[in-house]
């Protein structure tokens, strides 16, 4: 156990991928649904109990040790929108690298040679959460941190949104993403008796149409 | 040395996440990697595509795009139609292409390998990023060498203002040599700006819009494949 790993998987400047993504603020910003701080930490709340509680839960139940591939599937179950699936693999594939050069361990290379074009995100980041010697509330609090500094950095390029708003929006979600990280992780703990299906399956309908939408834009500041 | 024998019996295949070794996992040599940067509107996309007419019959070549928006060089290059589709690959680089070429090269390592598994065996990839600006530089880990483009048109002081891009880059190119008489620029004003901060790196002036004008580049990068596939790979 070596906490001060959290960080370095955490930081924003972890060399994965996703300084080019938005979690969907791009196509948000420009419906007119973020156009402040305020309308930034509702995006934020609202993507970290959907999107982020889920992410949350794989990443807990991988880094707990769970089996990957079958987490890869649970993964595609809760992504019903296939540019979210794509973007989830090829953003996983990403974290592949980057973990593997950082924490070396055979479990990601099992996984990087079962899925070589990318898992999803979530499955990879608490695979090397475990590898890090971290634990799976450590997994989940990576990726419920992850689910709001994304759209909150994308913002800050999309809308020239003072930098310290936007750093206030992440500080005051704090408490929500202790809440989510907990419920991911209590989640995990009823898989032995109930299997995946314990996992959080909340779903943004909003966010699938929208990232559908954003995929076909011509032009386009982010990748998703 | 024990040590690293035991990760290498773990952790077999560790050296290949990133450009630092020139070989393939199957041993073979993988293609040369070379950046193209530097300001907006210098010409560095132009650069491409003409390197591209003038080696593609010789060489087996691909080409990466870094755009600042989505795609818009890489569809220059198709409707130039300097190489076939398949051969062309954009990254999406979330407004900073210098992130993207630089401090995370995840996505552009991965659009080079793929690039190499669906198109290759390749002798040479070029990695253009966007216009950026003069700090621009291409990580050690992505490519082997980098080009910095630069254009008269910014002014003959851009040399001497130096920055990374102007000081590190394996050969910079002062475009645009045409326009030299119109923007009252001294051409060898510039060129003695850049010896005095590159030393003995090259330089070289080019007018891309002139017949033949991308030969002292090609030249060069044909130098560099020599140099890069008769290296040993161990």
């Amino acid at each position: 156990m070596n906490r001060a790993a959290l960080f370095v998987l955490a930081d924003g400047r972890f060399p994965a991928g996703g300084h080019a993504h938005s979690g969907g603020a791009e196509p948000a910003v420009a419906a007119g649904r973020i156009t402040d701080a305020a309308s930034l930490e509702r995006f934020c709340r609202g993507r970290l109990h959907t999107a982020g509680l889920v992410a949350a839960g794989l990443a807990a139940a991988a880094a707990d040790g769970h089996d990957p591939l079958a987490l890869d599937a649970a993964a595609d179950a809760r992504t019903p929108a296939p540019a979210l699936r794509t973007t989830a693999r090829k953003l996983g594939r990403q974290m592949m690298r980057a973990a593997r050069a950082t924490w070396p361990s055979a479990a990601l290379d099992d996984l990087a040679a079962a899925r070589p074009h990318g898992a999803h995100q979530p499955v990879v980041l608490g695979l090397a959460a475990r590898a890090a010697g971290l634990t799976p509330l450590d997994a989940a609090h990576a990726a419920a941190y992850e689910a709001v500094s994304g759209p909150a950095t994308a913002v800050v390029r999309l809308l020239s949104l003072d930098p310290f708003d936007a750093t206030a929006v992440l500080a005051r979600l704090a408490p929500d993403q202790d809440r989510t990280a907990a419920a991911a992780v209590a989640a995990t703990r009823r898989i032995p008796a109930e299997g995946l299906d314990a996992l959080p399956a909340a779903s943004a309908p909003l966010l699938d149409i929208t990232a559908e939408q954003h995929a076909a834009w011509p032009v386009r500041l982010f990748a998703s | 040395m024990h040590r690293d024998h035991a990760l290498d019996a773990t952790f077999p295949h560790r050296h290949t996440y990133s450009a630092a070794a020139p070989t393939r996992p199957d041993g073979t040599r993988r293609a040369l990697r070379i950046g193209l940067g530097g300001p907006v509107g210098t010409g560095k996309t132009a650069t491409v595509a003409a390197l591209c007419r003038a080696l593609r019959d010789e060489l087996s070549l691909a080409v990466v795009t870094n755009d600042i928006y989505t795609r818009e060089d890489a569809e220059f290059l198709l409707r130039e139609a300097v190489l076939p589709p398949d051969r062309i690959a954009a990254v999406e680089t979330g407004a900073c292409p210098h992130t993207a070429i630089r401090d995370d090269i995840s996505a552009n390592l991965e659009a080079v390998e793929d690039l190499e598994e669906h198109a290759g065996p390749l002798d040479l990839i070029l990695v253009e990023s966007g216009g950026d600006n003069l700090t621009a530089t291409f990580s050690k880990g992505l490519v082997d060498a980098q080009i910095f483009v630069i254009d008269v048109s910014g002014g003959d002081d851009i040399p001497r203002k130096g920055g990374p891009g102007i000081t590190t880059a394996d050969l910079l190119v002062v475009n645009k040599t045409d326009l030299a008489p119109y923007v009252g620029v001294d051409l060898d004003t510039m060129a003695r700006d850049a010896e005095a901060q590159r030393g003995p790196r090259p330089v070289l002036f080019t007018s891309l819009t002139s017949e033949g004008g991308v030969k002292p580049v090609a030249d060069w990068t044909r130098e560099r494949l020599t140099t890069w596939t008769t290296a040993p790979t161990t």
